[in-house]
């Protein structure tokens, strides 16, 4: 804060918005100590709060629950924290249309509880549970379902959003198809909070399948998961999900998730235990650790996202663990195969040079098959020391996007690539 | 299928040479001449001579897209043969101002290619090369002007294909479908141009080529390829795209279903999605699309239905049994006269021909006709369509419905005849008032075809000045000089501010004394 003191801001932003309360330690973002924290209530209320910080020259983060406020950089300052939580109702569940309406600072278990109501669901997996519908988008979160029904930018029908300078946007609607004007939630989509705040979301819903089943089997090189995921990819068995996940001691396991009917994925169940060969088995629950993100059990550990086209599955999880082995660092990789989307864990005792290594070693192998490698999360002296988010080919065209946006880098400054 | 869009090109409503109102969306034919002239120069040194059109009855051929009642002879029109190519003529327009519109095969509904008088068409017809079918990586890699149904049939000896498929996609071109986010009767299940496209080589309105996304999803950074796809050319030129290919289905069916009304169709297609069931496509039609059908196509349609639906089942065979016993009993429930079931492909192309040639069929039975594409929320199609009813008996305007029922993307076709007397403006009115009734029920005035020129006019009605503002500040950072297809979705253009990469220079007030910046 530069231009006025935490007496004026806090003043101004009472004006603004009945819920302003001084911020405690716990409110800093990755270590980042906020000095307000504001609760608007309404997209209204979101928006009179943006125009008040504008004006007191105040820098602000918005904030779900803050599950994954350690995700990307930190930001350079933050003002304010923009706490979208009492912004938490589902507003619309038009199941004959299979939408949903919602508020960003719903829970997406909420926003899950009241689709199934009906029998439906956002057909978004949630890797780290407790999380809001802004978070996730503004993460741009996704699991192992997205093989069959994608993420984020696929889902989104219609967002309204509030600009840095207090004005409220929306785009898209409460239909599934829809090209009227530019998508501007698939811009806001994975944008950490740096462009608008996100109030409101429309989602398209899918039904619950009736019966869903797991296939897994365990193997013992990249060429063979490699293998594995393609027998899989290019049979006619429809997966939900391809996952591979690679043990810290090199053990793996690829698994497929099958949904539909029950004579349909029992019929497909076979099929896939043929393809997958000898070793297959069939369970109803989920295997340990489905969906969940690798380095969530071990607290000081980095986590990375690892991307690369699916032919590139074997030398990306190849180069990995050399790299890894080569710095002494404990791996374990957990994702997506079927979508080319993986997640890794770094072990918490790793020296900052050692993830840096590893890092830079398996960039250039993501990058080299059509992907990209971004450290999502890990402890601030590895994230001060490494490039979180690597290389970024039009990074010039998307700061001009944020130039316009947010000319005066209000919203969450230097979270996003290139310091966005 | 064939020839199809030949008819629907050009038996759309003649209203004049100069549609009311469009000049400020096209410019004036020689305005900015020298600049032009620089950029027809830049162009005539680095392709053939057939690559460069300046003769004026040449230029005329181009005048239009698949609206044909918008026609503007462009000033020049460059066809490249390469990204390099096109990326210089469009860094000359940007240095002398000049605005560019893109186009690929011309087939789209909404003017979006709608050459500018002061301005130059760069077509891509001649960028038709697919470079790459990567069937390991389930992507195809493509240039703009590649056929959409080319596509798929390179992919299909390895048993992929390519899924979105408007009605015209024997002839309209990938990069047209990227503009414009095209969608088709199959986006149902799988989604629309916006869910296909992975990544894309833009030439950006400076002639700068940029990469976004790629091979991989999830590209670090704002999704910029997500904006792009469907800005209709106003952000740039994709002259590569990365294309997801999807794997054949096991099993296809394709089921034509007489009922009586279009409520009783209706209510089968609430009733089947309403069980979880996702066919790949649901198509009404209604008795007199089914006439202009018949009388076009001789596709067979059940006789004396007041509607039929299209109904189409895929995925693994025994998922598709289950789905079709489904389909079966909620189409009998709900008052279903005739079921047919395709036995091969002859009998599912026949299905799909009376629903494909709608529009261009409806040329048979009346002279000139307005197309529609107007989407509202499913459950309200009963209404909506009773409503359709009522303004056309109260005005006497004859209308055909045919649609994707299954995500209430509707296609009315307002017939009428355009040498009668006040014929053309009782049919436009009919038209809009339906496209309001899309927007009170909570829809959209496009589901597909775009707002192009046509619609633009229609665009404060869906959204706010502010939302149109907030829209356009991604105009601005892409096209601050407002050249990439101009006059094209927003009714009112945006001013930008300082134009990037013209910085170096004060402004002559400035420099004369006469004033600050700050």
């Amino acid at each position: 804060m530069t231009t006025i003191d935490l007496d004026t801001a806090r003043t101004r932003l009472s004006d603004a918005c009945a819920e302003v309360t001084d911020a405690t330690p716990a409110d800093a973002v990755d270590g980042v100590p906020a000095a307000l924290v504001a609760r608007p209530g309404s997209t209204e209320e979101t928006a009179a709060v943006l125009r008040a910080a504008a004006a007191a020259g105040l820098t602000v983060v918005p904030r779900g629950r803050g599950t994954k406020l350690s995700w990307g950089r930190p930001p350079e300052s933050a003002d304010v924290v923009l706490d979208l939580s009492r912004m938490n109702r589902v507003l619309d569940h038009a199941a004959g249309d299979l939408i949903v309406d919602t508020q960003a600072g719903a829970l997406l278990s909420d926003v899950q509880q009241t689709a199934g109501s009906a029998g439906q669901r956002l057909a978004l997996d949630e890797p780290v549970a407790g999380g809001t519908v802004g978070g996730m988008l503004a993460t741009n979160a996704s699991g192992p379902g997205r093989v069959a029904v994608g993420t984020a930018r696929d889902l989104l029908i219609g967002v309204t959003v509030v600009r840095a300078d207090g004005v409220v946007a929306k785009a898209g609607g409460r239909v599934v198809k829809n090209v009227a004007g530019y998508d501007l939630g698939k811009l806001v989509i994975g944008s950490f909070g740096t462009l608008v705040v996100v109030t409101q979301a429309v989602f398209r819903l899918h039904p619950v399948p009736a019966a869903r089943r797991f296939v897994t089997v365990p193997f013992g090189t990249p060429e063979d998961a490699s293998r594995l995921v393609q027998s899989v990819v290019h049979a006619q068995v429809v997966p939900a999900a391809v996952e591979v996940e690679w043990r810290v001691d090199g053990a793996g396991t690829v698994g497929v998730l099958l949904e539909g009917t029950p004579a349909g994925v029992e019929a497909r169940t076979t099929t896939t235990r043929r393809l997958l060969g000898a070793g297959a088995d069939a369970a109803e629950a989920a295997p340990p650790g489905w969906g969940v993100l690798p380095w969530t059990d071990e607290p000081g550990s980095t986590g990375l996202k690892l991307t690369c086209a699916l032919s590139g599955l074997a030398p990306v999880l190849t180069a990995a663990r050399r790299a890894a082995e080569d710095a002494g660092v404990a791996l374990t990789v957990r994702g997506s195969g079927g979508a080319g989307v993986l997640y890794a864990s770094l072990g918490a005792d790793a020296s900052v040079e050692a993830v840096a290594d590893v890092v830079a070693r398996t960039r250039a192998v993501c990058t080299e098959h059509g992907g990209a490698l971004v450290v999502v999360d890990g402890p601030p002296a590895v994230k001060s020391a490494v490039d979180v988010w690597g290389p970024v080919p039009a990074i010039d065209l998307m700061r001009r996007v944020k130039e316009q946006f947010d000319p005066e880098r209000r919203l969450a400054p230097g979270r996003f690539v290139g310091g966005i | 299928m064939s020839g199809t869009h030949g008819t629907e090109t050009t038996a759309g409503p003649v209203l004049g040479d100069t549609p009311p109102e469009a000049t400020s969306a096209t410019g004036e034919a020689g305005d900015n001449a020298a600049g032009i002239a620089a950029v027809g120069r830049v162009a005539r040194a680095l392709m053939p001579e057939t690559g460069v059109i300046a003769d004026p009855t040449q230029l005329r051929t181009y005048e239009c897209d698949g609206l044909a009642h918008y026609r503007v002879t462009p000033a020049l029109v460059v066809l490249p043969e390469t990204t390099e190519q096109l990326a210089a003529v469009v860094k000359a327009c940007s240095e002398h101002g000049v605005p560019f519109v893109a186009r690929g095969s011309g087939t789209g509904l909404s003017g979006g290619a709608l050459p500018r008088a002061d301005g130059v068409l760069l077509v891509t017809s001649r960028m038709r090369t697919i470079r790459e079918i990567r069937r390991a990586d389930q992507r195809a890699i493509v240039e703009p002007g590649v056929i959409n149904l080319d596509v798929t049939r390179a992919a299909t000896p390895e048993g992929y294909y390519y899924a979105p498929d408007p009605s015209s996609q024997q002839i309209c071109s990938i990069g047209g479908n990227l503009a414009e986010n095209s969608g088709g009767a199959h986006c149902l299940k799988y989604g629309f141009t916006s869910n296909h496209v992975l990544g894309t080589e833009l030439i950006t309105p400076q002639g700068d080529v940029v990469s976004l996304g790629g091979l991989a999803p999830d590209s670090p950074g704002y999704d910029l390829l997500g904006t792009v796809v469907g800005s209709e050319g106003t952000l740039g030129i994709a002259t590569t795209a990365t294309v997801r290919l999807v794997r054949l289905p096991e099993e296809v069916r394709t089921l034509l279903v007489g009922f009586h009304t279009t409520d009783d169709a209706g209510a089968a297609t609430s009733a089947i999605i309403s069980a979880g069931v996702l066919p790949a496509a649901i198509e009404m039609m209604d008795a007199l699309a089914i006439e202009a059908a018949e009388a076009a196509v001789h596709c067979n349609y059940p006789a004396g239905a007041g509607a039929v639906l299209v109904i189409e089942l895929d995925g693994a065979s025994a998922e598709v049994e289950h789905e079709y016993q489904l389909v079966e009993r909620f189409c009998q429930e709900n008052g279903s006269f005739e079921l047919r079931l395709a036995t091969d492909a002859t009998e599912r192309a026949l299905i799909w021909r009376g629903r494909k040639s709608a529009f261009a069929a409806v040329g048979r039975i009346s002279p000139d006709y307005i197309v529609q594409d107007g989407v509202i929320p499913r459950t309200a199609l009963p209404e909506v369509l009773r409503a359709i009813a009522e303004l056309s008996s109260s005005s006497g305007v004859r209308v055909a419905n045919v649609f994707h029922a299954g995500d209430g993307n509707l296609h009315p076709l307002v017939l009428f005849d355009g040498e009668k007397e006040g014929a053309t403006e009782a049919a436009e009115k009919v038209s809009g008032a339906i496209l309001d009734l899309c927007i009170t029920h909570g829809g959209a005035i496009t589901g597909e075809h775009g707002v192009g020129v046509d619609k633009a006019a229609y665009m404060p009605k869906m959204f706010t000045d502010d939302d149109l503002d907030t829209m356009q500040l991604v105009r601005c950072a892409f096209d601050p000089g407002n050249i990439s297809n101009p006059g094209k979705i927003f009714p009112t253009p945006r001013l930008c501010g300082e134009v990037p990469g013209k910085r170096k220079k004060a402004h002559p007030l400035v420099e004369a004394g006469l004033a600050d910046a700050f």
